[in-house]
């Protein structure tokens, strides 16, 4: 159970879910809410980009991100098979 | 065609396919029952899962809650579909690794302890009877708006059904209806959107539509912001609430709904890991669609109506106006007796009084839509409230009759007579719920949105330290979900009942409402689990192997 190979598995999977979950607080509770008034001073379209940010754009945001980590971890399962 | 008979008409329709379901989906083991024989297709699940997911409270109320909000509604928004990326990676293809039935099973498993098993059980129960309980209060109320019956008698009806498909199908025929009912309700909510931004905007996509610009060439948004600011309310996109309690309301709201074992154990009826994490991705992509309409929605309901109501003769009013007038949801005290509306901020002028609700519930009317789509917003609100209530409804028999009487009372219990046990902690727990639904204690309503604090403050730390701290053992993870459960409910009965003292927003620790409080006690504990885990002996060696067990794909894919 605690080969190399089990271990950089799992090294790698951490460090999908850091970079996955940094997106994931930066578009909802940096833009959205920690940083919202300083981004509406910008506008997008026939918002102001914070207020977006906050009931649109971290909702797109996550969608992908999931699907982003189903492709990641398919991969990664791939190898972790296939090297065994 | 009369609006009343096509209510029936499209109400009956849609209970009679329910019921078919039923039959046709008829489960005959445990394995059937808790986890639909893990044979569910992932896009299925993710229907089922976004169905489950969306109350009563999500079809009808969240829209009108935003669209008095403004910005600050936000945190319905994200909170609740940003809990499925923390799903997603952080819980749901672990758990569905580990592959037993329920959220208690792996508390008692991972835990090696009975008393965490039972706590955890008491943990769901809790968090789902308060939710149970306004579900089955939402039916009654729809019956009551739309097919003239009282609130009672609809509470009846939609206990009779629920129970029909929950404890013949289980989780297979609750699966397959919630499907179904996704199919309804989805329909139901973005057939109105889609009239109405094109009525107000030319465009066919509520979502671009709300930042497009109105017939008179004006941001919409812009519009909004100069009618509030003009009648004293505070800026559509900017809220009043503070920056730090938003904060805390959402990851409240994110971490809950990671931590709702009625979402969690969707995700135990599918074949394999991966089918886990892409259901995880087809479930948001589904709620996500209803998500990003909502705030459209908001911003159309509240400019349609201050623009039909605001300044105008009360005898001008059209017919919707009257007819919500008669249900006490819209309420109209001339102050000044000049026959004029006065809609304002400064309650001393402001004379109409509008519930929430009525957003939704009234849009098509107000947008002047045929009846075909106002019955159709009936049976989309009716399948929203019924599929939650069903999924919640699972939770507490599987609660009862596998983690309580298979695993701690009676463990050498027959399959059948495991399988009598659920049907029959289904159908008492209809019966507690259709009571509550009759008798609403003055509290469902705000223990709906607390009950995300409480799955938030109880089950999250347990599962995720489970699976990414192997030194965690079981005297941490129970004393932090015991610590974590009361510390939330002293200060939701604190703030919201008034007992120990009682006390107002200004009594409030930190500045954080009672909604948000489920961070501070979730925080808490993580603390507590890992301090005291630290502090007792380790894990054994078989839960150790266990842990590292489920880290790890399957040799095969399946």
């Amino acid at each position: 159970m605690k080969s190399k190979k089990s271990k950089d598995y799992w090294r790698k999977n951490l460090k999908y879910l850091i970079i996955l979950l940094t997106i994931w607080f930066t578009v909802s509770f940096g833009f959205g809410v920690i940083l919202v008034d300083q981004l509406n001073t910008f506008q997008f379209f026939g918002f102001k980009l914070g207020f977006w940010f906050a009931q649109q754009g971290s909702i797109y945001v996550f969608v992908v991100l999931i699907f982003v980590y189903i492709y990641l971890m398919n991969r990664l399962d791939k190898n972790f098979r296939s090297s065994k | 065609m009369s609006l009343q008979f096509s209510i029936w008409l499209i109400v009956g329709l849609t209970f009679a396919l329910y019921i078919g379901i039923a039959i046709w989906s008829r489960a005959s083991s445990t394995n059937e029952f808790y986890v639909a024989g893990k044979g569910v297709h992932p896009i299925a699940n993710g229907m089922a899962t976004a169905a489950d997911w969306m109350s009563a409270a999500s079809f009808i109320s969240m829209a009108g809650i935003i669209s008095f909000l403004g910005y600050d509604g936000s945190v319905y928004l994200m909170g609740w579909t940003g809990g499925y990326v923390l799903l997603a990676l952080l819980l749901a293809p672990y758990l569905r690794k580990f592959g037993k039935f329920t959220v208690p099973a792996f508390i008692g498993d991972r835990y090696y302890s009975n008393t965490a098993r039972t706590v955890a059980v008491f943990c769901a129960l809790i968090v789902s009877f308060t939710y149970i309980a306004g579900q089955m209060r939402g039916v009654g109320v729809v019956f009551s708006r739309y097919l003239e019956v009282d609130i009672n008698s609809g509470v009846f009806i939609g206990m009779g059904i629920v129970l029909f498909y929950a404890i013949l199908g289980g989780m297979k025929g609750i699966t397959y209806t919630q499907v179904a009912q996704y199919c309804v309700l989805i329909f139901a909510f973005m057939v109105p959107a889609i009239f109405i931004s094109i009525e107000m905007t030319n465009n066919p996509i509520p979502q671009f539509g709300f930042g497009s610009v109105g017939s008179d060439g004006v941001y919409l948004l812009d519009k909004l912001n100069g009618l509030h600011q003009e009648l004293g309310f505070s800026q559509y996109t900017s809220g009043s609430k503070s920056k730090l309690d938003i904060f805390f309301t959402t990851a409240a709201l994110m971490i809950g709904t990671a931590g709702l074992p009625h979402v969690i154990v969707r995700f135990f009826t599918v074949k394999k890991v991966s089918d886990a994490r892409k259901s995880a991705g087809w479930a948001l992509l589904f709620i996500a669609i209803l998500y990003t309409t909502a705030p459209a929605i908001a911003v159309f309901a509240r400019t349609n109506l201050i623009e039909t109501v605001s300044e105008k003769n009360y005898n001008d009013m059209p017919s919707w106006f009257k007819k919500w007038e008669d249900t006490g949801l819209l309420e109209f005290n001339d102050k000044n007796n000049d026959q004029i509306i006065q809609y304002n901020g400064d309650d001393t002028i402001n004379e109409l009084t509008i519930d929430r609700d009525i957003m939704v519930l009234a849009n098509p009317e107000i947008a002047q839509l045929p009846n075909w789509v106002i019955a159709l917003l009936a049976a989309g609100a009716l399948a929203a409230a019924l599929s939650t209530a069903a999924g919640l409804l699972l939770v507490i028999s599987s609660s009862v009759s596998h983690d309580l009487i298979k695993r701690i009372v009676k463990p050498d219990i027959t399959e059948k007579g495991e399988l009598i046990a659920a049907r029959l902690s289904a159908f008492f727990a209809v019966l507690l719920a259709g009571y509550f639904g009759i008798n609403p204690p003055d509290f469902v309503a705000a223990t709906v949105a607390l009950a995300f604090g409480l799955a938030a403050a109880s089950f999250f730390p347990a599962i995720v330290l489970g699976i990414f701290y192997k030194r965690m053992n079981k005297e941490g993870a129970i004393s932090g979900m015991i610590i974590g459960i009361l510390l939330m409910l002293f200060y939701m009965t604190k703030f919201k009942f008034g007992w120990f003292g009682g006390g107002d927003s200004s009594d409030w620790w930190f500045g954080i409402s009672p909604e948000g409080f489920g961070t501070v006690a979730m925080i808490v504990n993580f603390i507590v689990s890992i301090t005291i885990s630290n502090l007792t002996k380790e894990p054994p060696k078989e839960i150790i192997d266990l842990v590292e067990n489920i880290r790890l794909p399957n040799d095969t894919d399946d």
